[in-house]
């Protein structure tokens, strides 16, 4: 394709190519810190015209690649960066298969990972992005990798993709050359990339064991509840999109996660008051 | 075309030594497009291949035996559905050549359970199958009237705890197709494996295969069903199977995918003008894993309707399709 960038991201590399200039510039600009080599990659993504004219007549983003969903709904060349991360998701979503990939956040600090999960809009990803600013390490805001032998989380350091009010509280923490361009009145809202602190991006790599697993759930008053393994085994079975396709190493590594990590269920009214609440359950119980 | 390399590496294995990235970019993209990046990872095998790609097949070959697995157990489950029937029942494309543990199965990627069985057993077959969990997987009556009238299979059926497609089939192609191939010879000749199913015969195997190809349809995912028709030629009596598409009127599509099949995978073959056409129809792939030649493509897609059905049903076919808002990709 006529525009193309290859980006490592963890473990995962990605071979982006597009009809269009600016996502591909944009992402060369925000992976900057990122090995971006032309080896083989992992993934092919495209992003490509969603009909014969629509490459210069209103540009409009059909997603796809190795992996990709039929029924994908075209998106404006506007929104041609949240464009390509989607589809870098979508391949991982679908393809990746050497680790439990569960769709939650997930931060580490002294050797060991918290581990949040939950819907969109429950504040996972706002949450990592905040902790990843206060001494914590951002491991990814939106996959963590759970290794089917050692056990250990792994990061996906993507570009956290930052939703509607979460823009200005993380804005006003961090450097305007981290943060990437406002993509008004997408499907979810307002979004805006905030690209992790370089020792997230250098430490890639590196998995460590989990400690705490958390639901959180934002816009309700303070409060902390224990979740049963069971509950917790099905949520997460839910919050994985290869649990099936692994079988049998999928089920032991899940087991074994949920048998070992304390997990509770946290509502919060704010940022801070969710920070505070971690750093307390982090102290009782990781 | 990055096509045409998937072919080459299919056929001769050792040829990957010989890519840069690029060239693995481009092939590894082509065989995801053409659901045949296991059959490549099984075929490349223990070859030194660069890192980075080294995880990628090792991946395929891990989603090709899940694929075998949840497709065996798919049949194990139509099987213990229809046994109080004591009807015939054949498997068809990937399932056959998995549980029977053919070289088409090697790797393959198979999407649903297709099955044969008795065009007068449908009926309790279908009633079996609903009673055992199958569920329409649409609800429209133009559509249902559409396949039971004019197709060879019942509307396609999903399991509803297990979320996977069977296709019940009476005969091989489409009623309204010009070939008519003789199912319940099929039927008869069906090779019983152990656990109460059968397999078409090999020369069966290679026709069936033939007329999905070449007959029906518009040869999208062709390399795959071509790849099928490659090793399934290896275990078929070449006089016996002439005998057998005479008799099911296929002997021009046969001849014509033996010809096709060995000039891709093969030792090469002599091709006439229209095989050219359909090779280049079969290749039409690029180093991003994209569809190319979209004309020809285009025509392809024309053609299957033609296959189909006769003109004045095709044009009230794609005239009502077309009023319930379907437009071809």
């Amino acid at each position: 394709m006529r525009h193309r960038l290859t980006v490592r991201i963890g473990p995962a590399s990605f071979r982006i190519g597009s009809a269009w200039r600016a996502p591909v510039e944009q992402l060369a600009r925000l992976y900057a810190g990122y090995p971006q080599d032309d080896g083989i990659a992992d993934f092919t993504v495209r992003l490509q015209p969603a009909g014969w004219a629509r490459q210069w007549l209103r540009p409009s983003i059909f997603i796809t690649g190795d992996h990709g969903l039929a029924d994908a709904a075209p998106m404006s060349l506007a929104h041609g960066l949240l464009a390509a991360e989607m589809g870098m998701n979508l391949q991982m979503a679908l393809g990746w298969r050497r680790h439990l990939l569960l769709h939650a956040s997930s931060v580490e600090k002294d050797g060991r990972v918290l581990v949040m999960t939950g819907e969109s809009g429950s504040g996972k990803s706002t949450l990592a992005a905040q902790l990843g600013e206060r001494g914590w390490r951002l491991m990814g805001d939106e996959f963590a990798l759970l290794d089917l032998i050692s056990g250990h989380v792994f990061p996906f350091p993507r570009l956290v993709s930052l939703k509607n009010r979460a823009i200005d509280v993380l804005a006003a923490e961090v450097p305007g050359e981290r943060m990437g361009p406002l993509l008004a009145g997408t499907a979810k809202g307002d979004i805006r990339h905030l690209v992790p602190r370089a020792d997230a991006v250098a430490r890639m790599a590196e998995g460590a064991p989990p400690a705490l697993l958390l639901f959180p759930r934002f816009g309700h008053g303070p409060d902390v509840r224990a979740v049963g393994q069971a509950e917790v085994f099905m949520r997460l079975t839910q919050a994985s999109t290869n649990y099936v396709a692994l079988g049998e190493p999928g089920f032991r590594a899940l087991t074994r996660f949920v048998t070992t990590v304390p997990a509770r269920a946290i509502d919060f009214p704010s940022g801070e008051e969710a920070a505070a609440m971690v750093d307390r359950l982090w102290e009782e119980l990781a | 075309m990055s096509a045409a390399l998937l072919v080459r590496a299919l056929r001769d294995p050792a040829s990957v030594a010989a890519l840069d990235a690029d060239g693995w970019n481009a092939l590894i993209a082509a065989a995801r497009a053409e659901r045949l990046i296991g059959t490549l990872a099984l075929r490349i095998g223990e070859q030194p291949v660069p890192q980075a790609v080294r995880p990628i097949l090792a991946d395929a070959r891990l989603d090709a035996e899940r694929e075998a697995r949840q497709a065996l157990w798919e049949a194990d489950r139509a099987a213990a559905a229809l046994a109080p029937l004591g009807v015939r029942t054949v498997l068809l494309k990937g399932t056959a050549y998995a549980a029977a543990g053919l070289a088409a199965g090697q790797g393959r990627f198979i999407g649903d359970l297709d099955i044969l069985v008795p065009r007068g057993a449908m009926a309790e077959v279908e009633r079996a199958l609903l009673a055992a969990g199958w569920e329409w997987v649409k609800e429209d009556a133009y559509d249902d009237a559409y396949y039971r009238q004019w197709m060879h299979e019942l509307p396609p059926l999903i399991h509803r705890d297990r979320d996977r497609m069977i296709d019940v089939h009476h005969t091989v192609l489409p009623l309204t197709a010009r070939q008519t191939p003789d199912a319940a010879a099929m039927i008869a000749d069906a090779v019983p494996l152990a656990g109460g199913l059968c397999i078409l015969s090999a020369e069966d195997r290679v026709c069936h295969a033939a007329a999905h190809l070449l007959a029906d349809g518009d040869l999208a995912g062709g390399l795959r069903n071509l790849w099928d028709i490659h090793c399934l030629l290896e275990e078929a009596d070449s006089r016996a199977l002439d005998r057998r598409a005479a008799l099911h009127g296929l002997s021009s599509h046969v001849r014509q995918a033996r010809r096709i099949a060995a000039a891709l995978y093969g030792t090469g073959a002599w091709l006439t003008p229209w095989d050219r056409i359909v090779a280049a129809r079969l290749l039409a792939r690029d180093g991003w894993g994209r569809e190319r030649r979209k004309l020809l493509v285009f025509a392809f897609y024309l053609r299957s309707h033609w296959l189909r059905m006769p003109p004045l049903m095709l044009a009230r076919h794609l005239w009502t399709k077309w009023r319930k808002g379907y437009r071809p990709a």
